[in-house]
Formats: C-alpha cells, sequence, structure tokens
C-alpha cells in the first residue's frame, strides 16, 4: 500500500476528485483534444493566449485519476506563464515521469506525478493533457493521440 | 445495470479437478508479482500455457521442424503429418464433417477478415444488408464495415437489453428485410461474459437463407461447439484464447461455401499450376493458406485442444461456473460495485465499475495486489457507449483458478476502495 500512495499521492486524489479549470472555455484561442486509443481516455484542453501570455486555460474530458489530476495540476501551473515557457516545462515533467533524475527546479506542484516512473504503463496518462496542449499549440484538426 | 446477475444453476463440479496438478503444468504461474503471488484473471484477452503446448512446441523445432507440404526429405515429411494432424485435432475437436474445412489461420481477426475480403467481396453488392449486433468485439466490426465502404452495403445492428441479452425479436425482424446477405455474432461477448443462443440464431437465419458467421474466439476454450449440430456456415477462433499459442487461428468455412469463394492471399503453397498467363488454385484447405504457416503454432494448438480433451471441457466450464458466481457474490458485497453484463446465460468473466474510480486506476493497483485484470474498453467501444462508460474493469477465468484467488480479487478490490475514499 505504501509504494501505491507514491503513486497515488493526497494532492493527485484530491485535483481527481476536484479538478480545477475543468470547464470549456466560450472563445478559445487554442482548442485540441488528445486520445488514448489504448484506453479510450479523451480530453479537450482550451487555451486563451494573448500577448504571447497564456491568459486562460481549461480542460474537459473522462479519464483515470492519473490524467485528470496531471491535466488539472497543468492548467493551474500554465496560466499565466509566457507560451514560450510550455515547452521547457513539459520537457522537465516528461523527464520526471520517464526517468529517475532529480527533480528539476520550477516545477512546483507537478512533480507530485513522479510516482508515475514507477509505472511505465501510466505514463501515457500523465502526458495525455500535454500532448493535447501542444497539439492545440500546432492548431491540430485531428486530436492527438498518445500512441 | 442495477438487475441483480442471476446466478448460473451449475452445481459444484461433482468430478474433482485436480488444480494442485493442473496448476502445476502452468510453469507462469508460479511466481510473484510486485512481491505477490501472481493472480491471473485476464484470461479473456490470452489464456497462460500449459507444459503439454510449451513441449510441443520446443519438440517440433528442437527435433523434426521443417518446411510442410513441399519436401522430400524426412524432416519435411514429419512436419507436414504433425502439422496435418493438428488439422484433424480441430476438425475432431469442433466436429467438423471435414479437416478440408478447417482453414489455418493468423486468428480470429484474420478468420474474419478471410471471410469478409473473400465470401463478402464475392457476395455483397449495394444496397445489401449485413447483420451484427451490438455486442461485437472490434474484430468482428471493423472487417464489415471495410466491406460496407467497398460494396456500399449497409451494417444493421441487433440491440441488446440493459442485462446484456440480445433482442432476438430485433434480430428475426432485421433478417426480414430481404436484403441480408450474411449474419454475424459472438457466441460469447468478451465484454459482458453474455452466452449467445448461437443455435437459435443460426436456425432463424437459415430459414431464411442466410449464411451465418459466428465469432468464438471466447467460446471455444468454455463451451463444447458441435460444428455439424450448430450448422453455422463460418465459425472462427484463436488459439491463444484455448491454451494454445498467439499467432495461430482456426476459421471453420462450410466446404460448399469454401469452394465458390475465391481465395484471400495469392502466394505459395495455395495453387497448382502457375503460369504468367494462369493460376490454378489448390484444393481445400491450402487454396486458403498462402505461404509457409505458423507450423509450430499449429502443432502447438493441437497439443492445446488434446489437453482440454483430458480435463473435459465440461469439468472445465463446471469449475469456471463456481469461480464465477463466487465472484459475482463478493464484487456485490462491495458497495459502489455494479456488474455490467448480467445475462442469464453467463460465461467465465466479470465485468464492472466500481464507483467513478476509473478501471485503469483499479487496473494497476491491483497489479501491486499480484492481481492482473483487464482495464479499458474491451476492444469493445460500442459497449461501452451502450452503458454510458469508457472502460470497465474485467476479471475472466481459466481453469487453473481457485476460489483463494477469487478472494485475492475481492480484498484487492478494498484496498482499491480504501486508497480512493
Amino acid at each position: 500500500m505504501n509504494d501505491l500512495r507514491d503513486l497515488y499521492q493526497e494532492v493527485i486524489l484530491d485535483h481527481n476528485k476536484r479538478p480545477r479549470n475543468f470547464r470549456i472555455l466560450p472563445q478559445p484561442t487554442h482548442h485540441a483534444d488528445g486520445v488514448n486509443p489504448l484506453c479510450g481516455d479523451r480530453i479537450s484542453v482550451f487555451l486563451d493566449i494573448d500577448d504571447d501570455i497564456i491568459q486562460d486555460i481549461s480542460f474537459q474530458g473522462a479519464g483515470c485519476a492519473i490524467s485528470s489530476a496531471s491535466a488539472s495540476l497543468m492548467t493551474e501551473a500554465l496560466k499565466g506563464k509566457p507560451v514560450a515557457e510550455i515547452e521547457h516545462l513539459f520537457e522537465a515533467f516528461h523527464t520526471v515521469v520517464t526517468t529517475n533524475s532529480e527533480c528539476p527546479k520550477g516545477l512546483g506542484k507537478l512533480s507530485v506525478l513522479a510516482g508515475v516512473r514507477d509505472y511505465p504503463s501510466r505514463v501515457k496518462c500523465a502526458t495525455l493533457a500535454w500532448h493535447a496542449v501542444r497539439a492545440a499549440l500546432e492548431q491540430h484538426k485531428q486530436p492527438v493521440a498518445t500512441e | 445495470m442495477s438487475a441483480l446477475p442471476v446466478l448460473t444453476t451449475v452445481p459444484a463440479s461433482n468430478t474433482s479437478l485436480d488444480l494442485t496438478g493442473i496448476r502445476a503444468e502452468f510453469p507462469i504461474l508460479r511466481q510473484q508479482i510486485h512481491g505477490k503471488p501472481l493472480v491471473y484473471l485476464d484470461n479473456a484477452a490470452s489464456v497462460q500455457k500449459p507444459n503439454a503446448v510449451i513441449n510441443a512446441i520446443s519438440d517440433c523445432y528442437s527435433r523434426y521442424y521443417a518446411n510442410i507440404h513441399r519436401g522430400v526429405h524426412l524432416l519435411s515429411e514429419r512436419s507436414t503429418i504433425a502439422y496435418e494432424g493438428a488439422r484433424e485435432k480441430v476438425r475432431a475437436f469442433l466436429n467438423a464433417a471435414s479437416v478440408r474445412e478447417i482453414i489455418f489461420t493468423r486468428g480470429t481477426t484474420e478468420s474474419i477478415n478471410l471471410v469478409a475480403s473473400s465470401f463478402g467481396g464475392n457476395t455483397v453488392k449495394a444496397g445489401d444488408e449485413i447483420v451484427i449486433t451490438g455486442m461485437e468485439h472490434h474484430s468482428n466490426i471493423v472487417p464489415w464495415q471495410l466491406l460496407c465502404q467497398r460494396t456500399g452495403a449497409v451494417l444493421k445492428v441487433v440491440p441488446f437489453t440493459d442485462a446484456g441479452e440480445l433482442i432476438l425479436e430485433e434480430y428475426e425482424r432485421l433478417l426480414n428485410s430481404g436484403r441480408v446477405k450474411l449474419a454475424v455474432f459472438v457466441h460469447i461477448s468478451n465484454a459482458l461474459g453474455t452466452i449467445n443462443p448461437v443455435k437459435t440464431m443460426v436456425d432463424l437465419a437459415r430459414a431464411r437463407g442466410i449464411p451465418t458467421l459466428i465469432d468464438g474466439a471466447q467460446a471455444i476454450a468454455h463451451l463444447k461447439v458441435d460444428i455439424q449440430e450448430l450448422d453455422c456456415d463460418f465459425y472462427a477462433f484463436s488459439g491463444h484464447k484455448v491454451y494454445g499459442p498467439s499467432g495461430v487461428g482456426v476459421l471453420y468455412g462450410k466446404q460448399i461455401l469454401l469452394e465458390a469463394m475465391p481465395p484471400y492471399q495469392g502466394g505459395g503453397d495455395m495453387i497448382s499450376v502457375v503460369t504468367f498467363e494462369k493460376t490454378e488454385y489448390a484444393d481445400l484447405p491450402n487454396k486458403f493458406e498462402a505461404g509457409t504457416p505458423n507450423i509450430a503454432g499449429v502443432i502447438g494448438l493441437g497439443a492445446a485442444l488434446d489437453w482440454v480433451n483430458q480435463l473435459g471441457l465440461s469439468t472445465v466450464a463446471a469449475h469456471e461456473n463456481d469461480l464465477l458466481d463466487d465472484a459475482t457474490v463478493q464484487l456485490l458485497e462491495i458497495p459502489g460495485l455494479s456488474i455490467m453484463g448480467t445475462a442469464r446465460d453467463k460465461a467465465a468473466l466479470v465485468a464492472f465499475t466500481l464507483q467513478d474510480i476509473h478501471p485503469h486506476d483499479i487496473g494497476t493497483i491491483l497489479d501491486r495486489e499480484g492481481v492482473a485484470i483487464r482495464a479499458g474498453h474491451h476492444c469493445a467501444q460500442p459497449v461501452m457507449q451502450r452503458y454510458g462508460v469508457p472502460a470497465t474493469a474485467r476479471a475472466s477465468f481459466a481453469v487453473y483458478n481457485t476460489s483463494d484467488e477469487v478472494n485475492a480479487l475481492v480484498k484487492a478490490l478494498w484496498k482499491v476502495k480504501e486508497l480512493f475514499s
């Protein structure tokens, strides 16, 4: 049970139960869907970008605790940030959930998902929302898939 | 989903299965997962292999392997005899009339694609209809959709009740359109466990001159299939669901239909004479087995069927039904757990949701307890849509499972609840 608590930390369980920014933006400047064909999870992300700053960001969809919490934490981390920072954060986040390296500084609350690194089959759950944001910035019309 | 399942009435098996002995025949079961004994309950996805099968494959490669049907040397003869011997074992297992009706494929999926491409391409025209059911696996949906796209034919879908039982009146109504060229349906649903009344469904179609294909992937290891009594036109199954290797499967087809069908793939072994002007095809079953087949796999499948015969399918089914009843009762004691698929006639699997906990989370937590289950849409997304859930968790049983393992599943599910409380 203890090692499971490393994955399902309180913060994750909380964000799963009460996801932040869980809504549709009425007029997003950027929007994309992400799907995980393996499990059928589907997530939509909405961004309102002005002056290269993420003024607002939200998501909707159905997924497991890891993908929901990750999406929720991501929206909190990205709101108000310059667009240029998304790639840096995603890269740092990706490193944290896939390798045993130290948590890079500046990840903040996102580092609670570090436990995913011990569950390779769940990495895609943790990165789905990030892939969707990247797709939104690239203006993908088709849903982006984790596979 | 709210209806309580009616438990199957099969009594505890009188024929005592030597479970310890059976488990000893499966080397993979003797291991720990995350420090806990492996409890393998993902048998509907793929079942584990007994020594009899592992040794048959190893024997083939280490003692007599060579290509079949063409060598003049002894190893080729021995491989050919073993390969064709497996075909006879499949024939006998299904009680088909002739080995010419047994085609080896890569699995259920390829068997169905063969029929969709060869029989469908030859028979189905624009405006025709193919009747399928709402509880099909993707492998018995997509090949028919592709056929419809190629030909302009239309799929007609038989709905099912909340309990997961096909509405036979609707099936009959769809058959009556006069445009139906084929009816295809699953024998046992992999997502719900429902055992469909396939004999009745074949009879209803036959009365209207409509051929039938049955997806037997989930049935082959749990139910006795007598093809001549069933009288369907095509029956497809996979080796890996019946204790045999993956990558090998079977298509049973009625000889008269197979003879009229064009080849599915061209290549070696399926011809009798080739010139650049014209090719004469080989007789059945070789016409449908282009190229060097999965020789050791087919031989392994033969060994698997021998192994199942030795136990007796009815003994196997009685044991699995006991496990299913036990699991059903215990799972329903967990508050917030709903079972999806409560048909009166049900095979050895139980699909469920637990409150709003996503099945993937359930699967991960169970895995840490050593319990392997399937979580997801089970390649049956229309079934998930029917119940309005993105996914379910599924525990499925094989002959080597024990009531202790059912208890381990239930105990682990209580842990899931505790973690997500």
